[in-house]
């Protein structure tokens, strides 16, 4: 920007990612429930054998959503941060889920395309 | 030093300044934009956006090539004979494949917790507490080499049980997911020695704490991309 | 990284006569603005414009040899001009060099000089991030094209469809530069998008908030956001096709289990959104040249916006459509069968508007507008073949014939590139203070709207004849002969039409120099604010900064309107433009490492294809572009906001793009 805009408006604590910087406990507490869900996905390798296909396919994908939201909300501050990178972060991440998903079920793998071809 | 930099951050805004002296504030280049956000931030933000894109053709790469490779296993005859016959949870050496979660387990506490150093990096030199940013920092790194060596011992591993890049499209792909994340690791573990070392010869300070901000951006996303590999990957029933 | 100096170490605009500094003693950061050797390491948005234009008026001439020399070859049955070999040569790279060399850093010139002007800021975001885009951008391209001498050049079909291009189908080298240089190239385009992403976002001027932006301003947006999803998939897929050929993986291994559709959904997963990127930018220019010369605001703001972001959206879903016989199964195609029949209706509004825009309006068809009007005709006959293409039971005959050539060069020569040059016409008196004469102008535009039409229009007929594409004869017996001659012709009509343009250049430069005459700021009766400062614009672009308040704000400020309700003159431009005059604007200083840290890219692709020893000097400059940008002394402190403190990102940027493409 040029020098005649006037900018003298804004001070140093005048940015709106500065309202909430949370203490460390706080981090540690998050890192804690992190490590907690990452021990819970370790510990259906042992149980591999005997859970249901359908539940380790279906808690492990929430445990995995669940962290992934919490890394970005909390440590990657989008939650107290403007929308707009919640925006474009999620457009971006969004967009890959939809498009790789479309992509991978077009294959005839889980017999969901049997008129694919023989392209195997 | 810190105390030089904090009288100056202090005097500075006695008189007023604002960002268009030197680089005075905590929010510096936010300064003045049509969104009140910082440039660099927001480039950040864009930039893992198509990070996303570029992760997912990776990992449904990887997971389209797992299940064909499953399939034409099973048409290699004689099963046991045949050296391309690796993968996750099958065939190689000893029959059951080349993955050891236990250990990669252990890599993705590594990770997390580099994650949360990161964080703790960051609350420090926003504080002005140098000294723990310091530690904070270095731990972030190390914690993120020792990720790297526990993927490069994997590796090799694999490729001792009867898995290469080359052996067939379970390797390539495998290899290629965790490369290029390996490589994203390494490149920031690259960053944090930079900002370690900017900030030893005095050009990283309390007011520049945004540059942290957004290595730190950067990492945990490199964490988040973890997340998912780790339970795409290596969890999920073969 | 910006180091705090008390010293001026500012750029003062105006002032061409500078004095080294050393303040770190080893490196001097450039300071002339000013000579040829200052385009080298400029980091001004207009000047790195004018490059972009410059090398895509450069590749158009490549591409359109490659099209003559196709041409010549199919003029008549059993043509004997060229090889099988340097056939798919000339046509490979006629597609890679239109698209990638040709279309998309055109498209480049026009954002990269509009974008700061019509938003009202003084440069880009990130000035050095947008050189070290060009310059990627223009290795990639040399680099691409060192392959004609170092082996062959590519030979698989711009789409390079694999396992044709794996190393038993296609041995030597050309589709190891095919895969190298595009993702060269890729890596310029995704990180001028975020450049431009955040320049938009974040460096408007006052009052100008995002639903007053210009049209022009609005498209390319949408074209950047396309970039910067559609660049990283086609970057995985290069470096597939590049670890198949050159590290011995096994994706497009079909013997191995590979899958040669993983590359085409790849592909065209890109492809798709990429034809969007082609075409949007041209829709951007018409849809500012349109109302200045029908004299009436563009009908339908808010669906012009609407439209375009809606085009963005759904290009995402459609990319089989490019598919529909590779054997994806009925389920798929008829579903993107219909998304694609879905995606002609947001164009279809554009169309409208446009017409509407003229409608009523008090037109003057000097060439800027004859091509724009082009652009609408041409597109919509060009959208009307789409639109067969849509439906897969019709597609499945028209398919790898030349049909489908004449559909898609209706859209992106008869939209974007006719459309670019609308915009040639339109903006030069601003880029360069003289206006590119009417009677040469006319001339270019008349030569090559008939000779577009004599070469593309037949092949539609060739096409439903059933000529295939890529081959390199057809028999006497095939019936085709008739019109493909008039398909040659056509094309040299077209050549003798971008000679016009060549002459026009040359005369209009030479008529400008013998009677210079002072441009006016705004030659055209304008609508956006580029129009409202000096021409050739200033090289700090505003004075002061706009203040916004309507959308087309600088027309509001010459027009008005009286207690009757009708249109009367509140300003002459000449009297309110800005004039160029300040000098204590701040501007972002020059810098070479872009340059450098860019040439160490294509020489990382001759590591790949030849020794990697050639991995030692390539690692060592980019290791040292890297450090030398990073560590050069500030610019001004008041330089663009975000411009310091972000060399850590730039570190960041740069590596990525060298070690893992992003």
């Amino acid at each position: 920007m040029t020098d005649t805009l006037d900018t003298t408006a804004a001070g140093p604590e005048a940015a709106h990612d500065d309202d909430h910087h949370p203490g460390d406990i706080f981090y540690l507490k998050i890192a804690g429930i992190l490590a907690l869900f990452t021990a819970l996905e370790v510990g259906t390798y042992f149980v591999e054998d005997t859970a249901p296909r359908w539940l380790m396919f279906t808690s492990l994908t929430i445990l995995m959503v669940i962290k992934f939201a919490m890394v970005a909300a909390y440590f990657m501050h989008l939650k107290y941060d403007t929308k707009w990178f919640t925006y474009v972060f999620v457009a971006g991440l969004v967009l890959a889920v939809v498009v790789y998903a479309i992509f991978f079920f077009s294959y005839d793998l889980f017999g969901l395309a049997p008129e694919a071809s023989s392209d195997r | 030093m810190s105390d030089a930099t904090l009288t100056e951050a202090a005097a500075a805004v006695a008189e007023g300044h604002d960002a268009h002296d030197g680089h005075g504030t905590n929010d510096h280049g936010a300064h003045g934009t049509t969104t009140g956000i910082s440039n660099n931030k927001l480039m950040m933000w864009v930039f893992l956006g198509s990070e996303c894109l570029l992760f997912g053709a990776l990992i449904s790469t990887y997971l389209l090539y797992k299940e064909r490779f499953k399939d034409f296993a099973e048409s290699l005859a004689p099963f046991e004979e045949d050296a391309r016959n690796v993968g996750p949870r099958f065939g190689g050496e000893d029959g059951e494949g080349v993955f050891d979660i236990p250990f990669t387990s252990i890599s993705s506490f590594v990770l997390l917790a580099s994650s949360l150093t990161m964080v703790l990096a960051l609350s420090s030199i926003r504080r002005g507490d140098y000294a723990r940013f310091r530690v904070w920092t270095l731990t972030t790194a190390a914690l993120g080499s020792v990720f790297i060596a526990g993927q490069i011992y994997e590796f090799t591993e694999f490729v001792q049980k009867g898995l290469g890049y080359s052996t067939n499209i379970f390797g390539s792909a495998f290899f290629t997911l965790t490369g290029f994340h390996g490589v994203h690791v390494s490149i920031g573990i690259l960053m944090l020695l930079a900002i370690y070392i900017m900030h030893v010869q005095g050009r990283l300070n309390q007011d520049k704490a945004e540059t942290v901000e957004i290595v730190g951006l950067y990492w945990h996303f490199v964490d988040v991309v973890w997340i998912l590999i780790f339970t795409v990957v290596y969890l999920f029933p073969q | 990284m910006a180091i705090t100096e008390d010293r001026p170490l500012a750029l003062e605009s105006g002032d061409v006569r500078r004095v080294a500094e050393r303040p770190l003693g080893a490196l001097t950061r450039p300071q002339s603005d000013v000579g040829w050797a200052s385009w080298f390491t400029t980091v001004d948005h207009k000047k790195i414009g004018i490059m972009y234009g410059v090398g895509s008026l450069f590749f158009f001439l490549f591409g359109g040899v490659e099209a003559l020399l196709i041409r010549i070859q199919l003029a008549a049955p059993d043509g004997q001009f060229l090889s099988e070999s340097l056939y798919n040569q000339a046509f490979t790279m006629h597609g890679v060099t239109m698209i990638f060399l040709v279309i998309m850093p055109m498209a480049a010139a026009f954002a990269n000089y509009l974008l700061p002007l019509q938003v009202g800021a003084r440069d880009v975001a990130f000035p050095r991030l947008n050189a070290f885009s060009f310059w990627c951008w223009l290795a990639g391209a040399i680099f691409l094209n060192t392959s004609w001498f170092l082996g062959g050049a590519p030979d698989g079909g711009w789409f390079a469809y694999a396992p044709n291009t794996s190393v038993v189908f296609a041995p030597g080298n050309g589709m190891d530069f095919y895969a190298i240089g595009l993702q060269i190239a890729g890596i310029a385009s995704l990180v001028s998008a975020i450049n431009l992403i955040v320049t938009v976002l974040n460096m408007r001027a006052p009052g100008m908030t995002l639903l007053k932006m210009p049209i022009f301003t609005w498209m390319m947006l949408v074209v950047q956001f396309l970039l910067l999803f559609a660049v990283p998939v086609i970057t995985i897929a290069l470096f597939l096709l590049t670890f198949d050929r050159s590290f011995d993986a096994n994706f497009f291994n079909v013997e191995e289990g590979g899958s040669p559709l993983l590359w085409q959904h790849l592909f065209w997963i890109f492809g798709h959104p990429e034809v969007y990127i082609l075409i949007l930018p041209a829709f951007g220019i018409i849809s500012e040249v349109i109302p200045t010369f029908s004299r009436k605001p563009i009908f339908g703001y808010p669906f012009m916006v609407g439209s375009g972001i809606a085009i963005g959206f759904m290009g995402w879903g459609v990319w089989a459509h490019h598919m529909f016989v590779s054997g994806l199964g009925q389920i798929s195609v008829a579903a993107f069968s219909l998304s694609t029949m879905f995606i002609a209706v947001p164009t279809g509004v554009k169309i409208l508007n446009w017409l509407a825009t003229m409608w009523g309006g008090r037109l003057r068809f000097n060439t800027a507008m004859l091509f724009a009007t082009g652009v609408i005709a041409m597109f919509t006959i060009g959208g009307l073949s789409g639109v067969t293409h849509a439906v897969s039971p019709s597609d499945t005959q028209q398919t790898d014939t030349y049909y489908i050539v004449a559909h898609f060069h209706y859209v992106i020569f008869g939209g974007a590139l006719l459309g670019m040059f609308s915009g040639f016409y339109f903006w030069w008196p601003k880029v360069f203070g003289h206006k590119l004469g009417e009677k040469w102008g006319k001339i270019n535009f008349w030569l090559m709207l008939i000779g577009f039409n004599m070469t593309f229009g037949p092949m539609h007929v060739l096409g439903l004849q059933g000529m295939a594409r890529r081959h390199h004869s057809y028999a006497e017996e095939d019936g085709f002969a008739l019109w493909n001659m008039i398909v040659s012709i056509g094309a040299f009509v077209i050549a003798l039409g971008v000679a016009a343009f060549l002459v026009n250049i040359w005369i209009s430069a030479r008529a400008a120099k013998k009677n210079p005459e002072k441009m006016s700021a705004d030659p055209w009766d304008a609508r956006s604010l580029e129009w409202s400062t000096a021409s050739p614009t200033p090289v700090h672009n505003f004075d002061t900064d706009p203040v916004v308040e309507f959308q087309d704000d600088w027309w509001h400020r010459k027009w008005g309107t009286n207690e009757d309700g009708k249109i009367v003159r509140k300003a002459h431009p000449d009297d309110i433009a800005q004039d160029g005059s300040a000098t204590d604007v701040h501007l972002p200083s020059p810098s070479y490492w872009p340059l450098i840290l860019s040439l160490s890219l294509p020489i990382i692709g001759y590591a790949i294809i030849f020794t990697m020893w050639l991995l030692i000097p390539a690692g060592a400059m980019f290791i040292a572009g890297f450090l030398g940008w990073a560590l050069e002394p500030a610019d001004d402190p008041e330089a663009a906001h975000g411009h310091d403190g972000h060399d850590e990102h730039d570190e960041h940027d740069v590596a990525d793009g060298e070690a893992a493409h992003v």
